[in-house]
């Protein structure tokens, strides 16, 4: 006996599931002596069964333990649980398929189903001798929420988390908070005024004593790591003291400079010292140095002395443990549609500019006037789709809130007893309530002509729109006092800009990707950072407000208790590593930098894919839990003594192929037995060496199955691996092995019937090649130093 | 040294259209660019692309092009560009280049049935606009030429559609086209925008469905006459005949219609320029001679 860890073998039998194929007698026959405890269990998951166990291991002073069982996506968690209450190590914990991997698929052939659960055994045997204690990472999270963007959004979620008790930082880059919503009048589909609905909860905010407000500022900087993120913010020069305006007003009249306002969408004006609207929070005033002439007439007024006309940026830095990205929308420029004259005539709007024109305290007033002329408003025509669901002129995708917008919009105009059109190519109005309105405006008298607009051309003061009309196949001509253009919700460059800081993907169009766009819709792909609201693609009020709550409550979560972190990463021996920086390379998530001359691994970004270990040609690399020795421990323990005819080892992807396999094996598909399973993060894991390795030691193939790019959990590194294994098929060759020997495939787990035929045509190529020569193996043995 | 350029007149120049050709040349040369006709010129091709053989609809126009070819290596002229007037055909030279460079099947096919000819691949000619080339001497170079400035007269620009269209060979954004209006204001005009500036005049409709050719063609005359426009202003003989040449039936169906002289732009400038005699404007219908004189106008 080895004087290794003491181990115990537990083989279940799993009522007839594995017993009536496997002889567990002859196996357990086989390992006693082998190991310190040996013994079988008719169910292993049993209570009864993991305290017997659990005495074994106090009673013997057992070091390891082996359950032969099945898979261990079924009760490896349980298992573990109770075996480290019992004080065993994670490390020295091993679950041996022997149900899914043994039993259900070699049914026909119970010798060959034997021999492969007692190889399978050993092989775990000999990775726990070769085991060292696992501490998982222990971090202290920072609990403290950076939201930034100020609209509905990042408003709801603060509140949220401060109602939670947690610390809130709130960055607007604007003078106010309040984002789109505070610019509309009304809002759909229940017609209640939308700023009587967010002023309130925009002056919670400013009172919130949870929430540190930062308006007319931007993130500049991110570093750090989930749970523990150091932020730059600049201020920019605001030109009044916070602490001191009273917001009194004073100084705004007194201003000679006078300039399009942007909360009006440039269609009123406001002064170089200004609030962008009344109800604006905070109340405090702000002087716009793009603007400002320096004449200091404000400065004469302003009792309480709070004007600051030398004002610098400045930086203040945060530190947060997470994320809420909520930085919203822009509108696609649609200048770029120059067949309907936007920017040429001042009676083509924007929806937005509609907004603001129908507010009752918008630049005129609520007054249905053409800006600039000042023309009534008699007839009005809207069009859709201008530039959504377009990927010639605008953008592929549809904006989603633009039909119901019009449709309020009209709404309201109808209600002024003004003439609406609506050029349309879909009305999509799914959503709860939405079909009752679209009703609603119909029954208004709204009219609706179904089919694109061509163009917009001027006709005297009015607007000619020429367009076709689908239901009555013709083309309209339609004259109209103001057209109103609908254009695609479009993410912003400081969107992107903050993205790239962030390192967090976006999609196609720009919007910020969703670490699974149905499954985890909240999450971005980086820990610790959420998004919510149209920052992830257009949506109406009511879901980005539950995408706020739910952003808050995941941030929360996040960071509601210590961080423990899986040790399974990987380390550098400093000694031999030279700094060449071929690990930089290959690493999926820059985890590794370079510090005096010497590669360094930085744990938390670490995600254990093992991509980066064949990468170092000084074989400096290794992983915790799962180590060169333990690896090549495993390889041997499966191979050396195997009494099987051909012996095949499959390297499997442990999440998606794993699971495929696992499915085949609940189908209870057959397969041949010469198929042996180790499990690895990814492919890209496994350096030529193991390969050469498993040939050394009795492989008569070697199988690599992967996931799929994009399905398994780690990204790029799934990628890589397919171009390795080209790479060692080449060098397989020189090594004068027949390069059919090395198979690769990907697999995903609705692929697991394709199992059957993959595992059964590699194993009829291996017959056919058959047995590795002796000549060739003993060449391997004494390259890879083995007696 | 004036800049001498290959010149592809096309049918109509040489008959309903003596008054564009004879015009265009002149005011060319007053701005110091020769046009040199091609020899052996042939039919465009536009007239087959009313027939259903679209290897015809390519014949035609390549084989223009290779005399092109020919003429500049006989040194007879600067460069590989191709002046034309007619939007027809500027049309149907632009796009049968682009199309023979592009599409490497109809090439061959081609080949095939052009073997006596040399071999064409497209993109080896130019195929420019008139307005293009005055445009690229310049507003400037056009100003200094003024012997008699067009004040007080307001012109009409229509583009009609050919000029404009399809994406990618017209010669100015067709939805905001601005280089008639150059023209007019350098001229010492004024210029009156109507809506349907580059709206179809009705084109071939004309030969068979009069009428439809009438309604398109009295909206944009209508529209001019609303805006005040002494004039309109083309750039097409096949516009010219429907805008002009029919007014009077067109006034048949819309009596309400008031008559609108239509020029073209080289007559403008040839009046400009103070070249009467290239201007011919005897030839135009209805005619603008009592409406130029009242302006003061010879
Ligand atoms: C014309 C129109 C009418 C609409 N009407 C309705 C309606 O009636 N009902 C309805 O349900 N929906 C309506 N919508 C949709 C509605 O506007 C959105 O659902 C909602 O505004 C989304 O909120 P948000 O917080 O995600 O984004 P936004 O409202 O865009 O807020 C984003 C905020 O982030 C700030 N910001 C941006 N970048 C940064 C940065 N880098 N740093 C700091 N701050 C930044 C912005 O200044 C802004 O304050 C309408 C949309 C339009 C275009
Ligand atoms: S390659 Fe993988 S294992 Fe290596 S540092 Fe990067 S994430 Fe960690």
């Amino acid at each position: 006996m080895d004087d290794g860890p003491r181990i115990g073998v537990w083989v279940c039998e799993c009522g007839g599931n594995i017993g009536g194929v496997v002889d567990v007698e002859e196996v357990v026959e086989r390992f006693r002596g082998y190991v310190a405890e040996v013994s079988k269990e008719t169910f292993l998951c049993s209570k009864p069964a993991i305290d017997g166990i659990r005495d074994a291991v106090i009673k013997q002073g057992l070091e390891g333990v082996i359950l032969a069982c099945c898979t261990p996506k079924m009760h490896l968690e349980t298992f573990m649980r109770s075996l480290e209450e019992a004080g065993l190590n994670r490390a020295y914990i091993e679950v041996v398929n022997i149900r899914e991997q043994c039993s259900w698929v070699h049914m026909a052939d119970p010798a060959g189903a034997t021999q492969k659960t007692i190889d399978l055994i050993r092989g775990a045997v000999e990775r726990v001798r070769c085991s060292t204690p696992l501490e998982p990472l222990r971090m202290k999270v920072i609990p403290e929420v950076l939201v930034i963007g100020g609209g509905v959004a990042g408003i709801t979620a603060s509140l949220r988390l401060a109602e939670f008790g947690m610390k809130v930082h709130l960055v607007e880059k604007r003078p106010s908070i309040g984002g789109h919503m505070i610019q509309f009048p009304k809002v759909f589909p229940t017609l209640d005024c939308s700023q009587c609905i967010l002023t309130p909860k925009m002056a919670s905010v400013s009172k919130n004593p949870n929430i540190n407000l930062i308006t007319y500022a931007e993130v500049s900087e991110i570093s750090g790591v989930p749970g523990d993120y150091t932020v730059k913010v600049t201020l920019k020069p605001r030109g009044v003291d916070l602490e001191k305006c009273t917001g009194c007003g004073e100084c705004s009249p007194v201003c000679p400079v006078e300039v399009p306002n942007e909360y009006d969408e440039s269609l009123g004006s406001r002064k170089a010292i200004y609030v962008p609207f009344p109800q604006s929070v905070p109340p405090a005033y702000t002087v716009d140095f793009g603007s400002c002439i320096l004449c200091g007439k404000c400065l004469e007024v302003c009792a309480p002395d709070a004007i600051i006309l030398d004002d610098r940026p400045k930086e203040i830095e945060l530190r947060v443990g997470a994320i809420i990205i909520a930085t919203g929308y822009e509108l696609y420029d649609p200048m770029n549609l120059s067949n309907y004259g936007y920017g040429k005539y001042p009676n083509v709007v924007t929806g937005l500019e509609m907004e603001r024109i129908l507010d009752v305290n918008g630049p005129g007033m609520g007054q249905l006037l053409v800006p600039k002329t000042q023309r009534p408003i008699k007839s009005v025509g809207y069009i859709l789709c201008a530039g959504s669901r377009d990927p010639e002129n605008g953008k592929p995708y549809c904006s989603k809130v633009c039909c119901l917008y019009a449709l309020k919009q009209a709404q309201m105009l109808r209600d002024r007893g003004v003439e609406v059109w609506l050029h349309y190519i879909d009305i999509r109005a799914p959503g709860r309530r939405y079909e009752e309105f679209y009703r609603a405006t119909q029954e208004k008298g709204a009219m609706f002509v179904k089919g694109k607009v061509t163009e917009v051309l001027p006709y005297s003061e009015k607007l000619l729109v020429r367009g076709e009309d689908m239901m009555l196949n013709i083309m309209v001509e339609n004259l109209y006092d103001l057209v109103v253009l609908c254009p695609p919700l479009v993410t912003s460059d400081d969107t992107l800009k903050l993205a790239k800081g962030l390192r967090v993907p976006v999609d196609e169009d720009g919007f910020i990707l969703e670490r699974h766009p149905k499954l985890d819709p909240l999450a971005t792909k980086r820990d610790g950072v959420f998004a919510a609201g149209v920052v992830t693609g257009p949506k109406d009020i009511q879901t980005t407000t539950s995408e706020a709550e739910g952003a808050a409550m995941k941030a929360v979560n996040f960071l509601s208790k210590e961080r423990l972190i899986e040790p399974n990463k990987a380390v550098i021996y400093a000694s031999l590593c030279d700094g060449c920086g071929a690990c930089i390379e290959v690493c999926p998530e820059s985890a590794i930098t370079l510090r005096d001359g010497r590669a360094q691994i930085n744990e938390l970004l670490c995600s254990g894919c093992g991509a980066c270990i064949p990468s170092c040609p000084k074989e400096a690399m290794d992983q915790q839990g799962l180590s060169e020795s333990q690896l090549k421990a495993q390889i041997r323990g499966i191979l050396e003594p195997s009494e099987a005819e051909i012996k095949i080892i499959a390297f499997v992807e442990g999440e998606v192929a794993y699971t495929a396999v696992d499915l085949a094996g609940l189908a209870r598909i057959g397969y041949p037995s010469s198929f042996r399973i180790i499990p690895l993060p990814s492919m890209s894991r496994l350096k030529l060496s193991h390969i050469l390795y498993a040939f050394a030691l009795g492989a008569d193939g070697v199988m690599l199955l992967e996931a799929p790019e994009h399905e398994g959990p780690y990204g790029r590194a799934h990628a890589i691996s397919e171009k390795r294994a080209e790479e060692y098929r080449l060098e397989l060759e020189d090594h004068g092995i027949d390069s059919v020997r090395l198979w690769f495939s990907r697999i995903y787990i609705p692929d697991w019937r394709k199992l059957e035929r993959v595992f059964k045509v590699f194993h009829s190529t291996i017959e056919g090649e058959g047995p590795l020569d002796p000549e060739t193996r003993a060449f391997l043995r004494n390259r890879l130093g083995l007696t | 040294m004036s800049l001498r350029l290959a010149y592809y007149p096309g049918c109509t120049l040489k008959t309903n259209a003596r008054n564009y050709e004879a015009s265009a040349i002149a005011s060319s040369k007053a701005l110091g660019i020769e046009l040199v006709e091609l020899p052996r010129w042939n039919c465009c091709g536009t007239v087959h692309a009313l027939a259903k053989d679209d290897v015809m609809h390519y014949i035609a126009p390549v084989r223009n092009l290779i005399r092109v070819e020919q003429l500049k290596n006989s040194g007879l002229v600067d460069d590989g560009r191709l002046v034309t007037l007619c939007e027809m055909c500027y049309n149907t030279l632009k796009r049968a280049d682009v199309t023979v460079k592009e599409d490497q099947e109809r090439r061959r096919k081609l080949r095939e049935v052009m073997e006596e000819e040399p071999p064409y691949s497209g993109g080896g000619v130019e195929v420019i606009h008139l307005l293009q080339l005055i445009r690229e001497v310049g507003w400037e170079r056009v100003k200094k030429r003024l012997v008699r400035p067009l004040r007080g007269l307001r012109v009409a620009p229509y583009y009609g559609c050919l000029l404009l269209r399809p994406r990618g060979i017209g010669i100015d954004d067709a939805n905001n086209p601005t280089i008639f209006e150059r023209l007019i204001e350098s001229l010492g005009a004024e210029v009156v925008e109507i809506p349907f500036k580059a709206k179809c005049c009705g084109s071939y409709q004309t030969v068979h469905m009069g009428h439809v050719a009438s309604e398109l063609s009295y909206r944009i005359l209508r529209q001019a006459v609303e805006g005040g426009a002494d004039v309109i202003t083309l750039a097409c003989p096949l516009c010219e005949y429907n805008l002009g040449e029919r007014q009077g039936e067109i006034r048949g169906l819309f009596p309400d219609l008031k008559y609108i002289p239509v020029l073209y732009f080289t007559q403008l400038m040839a009046l400009a320029f103070g070249l009467e005699d290239s201007v011919g404007l005897e030839m135009n219908n209805p005619d603008p001679r009592p409406l130029l004189r009242r302006k003061g106008f010879p």
